[in-house]
C-alpha cells in the first residue's frame, strides 16, 4: 500500500495534529516503512480464527451503580489550563 | 560496604533486627543520588524532603513498638507513568510536564499502605513508547554500565536507577518489553506479570490490553517480595482478575529437578547477536546440569507479533491518548482563537516526535477503508500467537529465550530510524500479544562488559515456575557477585 501526501495529512487532520512540511515527508516515510512490514501478517492463515481483544475472558465486568465520592471538585480542577467559577474554560463554541 | 549497595531484603532483615534505621537507608540512597544523578539522569522528579520526613515518622513508630506495614521504611522508585497524589506524574512529556495526580494509582495506594518510601519518579521515554528512554522530553537516562550506552525502554530510568544503586527497586511498565529490556540492559531483574494480576489503575495508559505494571529489583528474591506487595484484584480495573493470593517467596527454593524447558530455535536464530545466543545455550546447560530437561523447539512468530504489536499497540494509544486535548489537564497551547485550534496547537505542541509518529500508525489502521486490512487482521494473528504459546505449554512448564537480540546500544544510535528501534523488541513483544507473564534476568556480560539477560516465560498466571527457575539459575551463577557495573565501584 502506497501512502500519499494527502492520506498523511487526512490522517493528521483525524488525529488533530498538525505537521510542517519536512515532517510530512518523515512520517510519510516512516509510516510507509512501518505498514510495509506490518504486511508480514497476511501470510498467517486467519480463516476461521475470531478476534483477541484482551487476553483474560472476562468480558463484560458489572458492578452495582453506587454513587461514591471518588476525588473532590477542587482537587479534579486543580490541573485545569484555564478554570472559572468551578468550570473548565474554554473558547466560545457557539456563534 | 555501603547501605545503598544492600538489596531491599537485606535492608528489610537489617532494619527488623534494628541494625540500621530507615533514616540512615533514606540518607544514604540520596547521598547516592546526589552524587550519580548527574551521570545517570535516572529521575524526572527527587521527592528527597517527604522521603526524609517519612522515614523520621517511621522510625518513630518504630522505637514505639507501633504498628507498620511489611515493607515500612524501605525506599523505592516508581517510573513517572504510575500516578503519585502530590507529586507530578509527567509520563516524561512536555504534555504533562506539570500534571499532578489528583488521586494515587492503587499500586502506589498498596505500597504507602505497607508504608514504603518513595524516594522519586522515574525516567521513561515519553508515553512509555521507546526502547531507549532517548524519547523522554527531559532528558536521556545512562546505562550505568556504560554512561554512553542506552539503559534500554521503557523504563529507563527505573532499571538504571536499580543498577547504579539509587533505588534498591523500583516500579516499572510493560507494554512490549519495557520492563523486560532495560533490566536486561542493565543487569538487573525485571519481571512482567501475567496481564490481570495487577491493577493497572492509575498507570497513565498507553496500550490497554497490553499494559502491565512490575517489579525492577537486584534480585529475584526482591521481584517476589515486591510482587506479594502489588499484585492482586481491584474493582477500579475490571482487567484485573480475582484469583486467590499467591506468597511468592515460597517459590524461592534451589531446585529445577524435572521441571521441562522450551527452548524456540527462532529466538536463537537469525537476527540474534552471537554472543547472547551463546548466553542462552550456557543457560541451557546450566538449567540441565541441575536437573531440568530443556528440549529445542519452534516458535516462528517473532516477526509477525512484531507487526501485530504495533498495530494493536499504536491503535489502542491513538485511542487513549485523544483525551490529551487541553482542557482538563495537560499542555494548552498560547496560540487558538477557538476550541478546535486549542485541540490542534496543544496536541502539536505538546507531544513528541516519537507519540506522534504511533499516534499517526495507529489513526492510520484504524480509520475508515484500513480497519479491516490492519486492525482487525492484526487482532485475528494475535488469536493464532497466543495459540501457538497454548501449543508449546502443553509440553513444557516454562520458555527459555533472550530478553533483548542484543546487548545495550549507544546513546543515538538508533534514534532516527524508528522501524530498527522496534527491532530490539523482537523477543519481548510477543510475551504481551499473549499476555504471558515473563521475567529478565542476568546471566552474564559480553566481550565489551555489557550485560546480558535471558528470558523465562510462564504459562498463563504461573509466576511461581518463573520464580522457582529463576532463583535457582541465580543461586547457581551469582551473576551479581561476580559482575557490577564500574561504575558502582
Amino acid at each position: 500500500m502506497q501512502i500519499t501526501d494527502n492520506e498523511i495529512l487526512h490522517i493528521a487532520k483525524l488525529a488533530r495534529l498538525k505537521l510542517a512540511d519536512n515532517e510530512i515527508q518523515s512520517y510519510k516515510k516512516n509510516l510507509q516503512e512501518i505498514i510495509d512490514f506490518t504486511e508480514t501478517i497476511n501470510k498467517i492463515d486467519t480463516n476461521n480464527i475470531g478476534e483477541t481483544i484482551g487476553v483474560n475472558e472476562n468480558y463484560n465486568v458489572f458492578r452495582k451503580d453506587e454513587i461514591k465520592q471518588e476525588s473532590n471538585k477542587e482537587e479534579l480542577l486543580a490541573n485545569a489550563p484555564s478554570q472559572d467559577e468551578g468550570m473548565f474554560r474554554i473558547p466560545k463554541v457557539i456563534n | 560496604m555501603e547501605i545503598y549497595e544492600l538489596t531491599a531484603h537485606e535492608l528489610i532483615e537489617k532494619l527488623n533486627k534494628k541494625e540500621i534505621t530507615s533514616t540512615q537507608i533514606t540518607e544514604s540512597y540520596l547521598k547516592r543520588i546526589e552524587e550519580k544523578e548527574k551521570d545517570v539522569q535516572a529521575f524526572v522528579t527527587v521527592t528527597d524532603k517527604n522521603a526524609l520526613e517519612q522515614a523520621k515518622e517511621i522510625d518513630e513508630k518504630i522505637a514505639n513498638g507501633e504498628q507498620i506495614g511489611n515493607l515500612a521504611g524501605i525506599p523505592i522508585g516508581i517510573k513517572d507513568n504510575i500516578c503519585t497524589k502530590g507529586v507530578k506524574t509527567t509520563c516524561s512529556s512536555k504534555m504533562l510536564e506539570n500534571f499532578v495526580s489528583p488521586y494515587n494509582a492503587t499500586v502506589v495506594e498498596k505500597l504507602n499502605n505497607e508504608n514504603i518510601i518513595s524516594l522519586g519518579k522515574l525516567n521513561l521515554d515519553e508515553f512509555a513508547m521507546g526502547s531507549s528512554t532517548e524519547h523522554s522530553y527531559f532528558h536521556p537516562t545512562h546505562n550505568p554500565w556504560n554512561l554512553n550506552k542506552v539503559p534500554g525502554g521503557s523504563s529507563g530510568g527505573s532499571a538504571a536507577a536499580v543498577s547504579a544503586n539509587m533505588v534498591p527497586w523500583a516500579l516499572g511498565s510493560d507494554t512490549g518489553g519495557s520492563i523486560r529490556q532495560p533490566a536486561s540492559l542493565c543487569g538487573v531483574v525485571g519481571l512482567k506479570p501475567t496481564y490481570g494480576l495487577i491493577s493497572r489503575y492509575g498507570l497513565v495508559a498507553f496500550a490497554s490490553s497490553l499494559d502491565q505494571i512490575g517489579p525492577i529489583t537486584k534480585d529475584v528474591e526482591d521481584s517476589a517480595i515486591l510482587l506479594n506487595m502489588i499484585a492482586g484484584h481491584d474493582e477500579k480495573d475490571s482487567t484485573s482478575i480475582n484469583k486467590e493470593k499467591v506468597d511468592y517467596t515460597k517459590s524461592l527454593v534451589k531446585d529445577v529437578k524435572g521441571l521441562k524447558i522450551g527452548l524456540p530455535k527462532e529466538f536463537i536464530g537469525e537476527g540474534i547477536n552471537e554472543e547472547v545466543k551463546n548466553a542462552i545455550l550456557e543457560a541451557k546447560k546450566t538449567y540441565e546440569k541441575l536437573g531440568a530437561t530443556v528440549e529445542e523447539c519452534s516458535l516462528d512468530i517473532g516477526k509477525t507479533a512484531l507487526a501485530v504489536y504495533y498495530i494493536i499497540a499504536c491503535a489502542e494509544a491513538s485511542s487513549n491518548l485523544g483525551r490529551f486535548d487541553g482542557i482538563r489537564y495537560g499542555y494548552r497551547t498560547e496560540k487558538f482563537d477557538n476550541l478546535r485550534e486549542i485541540y490542534i496547537n496543544s496536541r502539536t505542541e505538546g507531544f513528541g516526535p516519537e507519540v506522534k509518529r504511533r499516534i499517526i500508525l495507529g489513526t492510520y489502521v484504524l480509520s475508515s477503508g484500513y480497519y479491516d486490512a490492519y486492525y482487525k487482521k492484526a487482532q485475528r494473528v494475535r488469536t493464532v500467537i497466543k495459540n501457538e504459546y497454548q501449543k508449546l505449554f502443553e509440553k513444557y512448564d516454562l520458555l527459555l529465550t533472550p530478553t533483548s537480540p542484543t546487548v545495550a546500544f549507544g546513546i543515538g544510535e538508533k534514534v532516527d530510524n524508528p522501524l530498527e528501534m522496534y527491532l530490539a523488541d523482537i523477543c519481548s513483544v510477543p510475551i504481551n500479544i499473549a499476555g504471558l507473564p515473563a521475567m529478565s534476568l542476568p546471566a552474564t556480560v559480553n566481550s565489551e562488559g555489557m550485560p546480558i539477560g535471558i528470558q523465562l516465560i510462564g504459562k498463563h498466571f504461573d509466576e511461581e515456575t518463573i520464580f522457582r527457575a529463576a532463583y535457582t539459575f541465580e543461586q547457581e551463577t551469582k551473576f551479581r557477585e561476580k559482575y557490577q557495573p564500574k561504575f558502582n565501584k
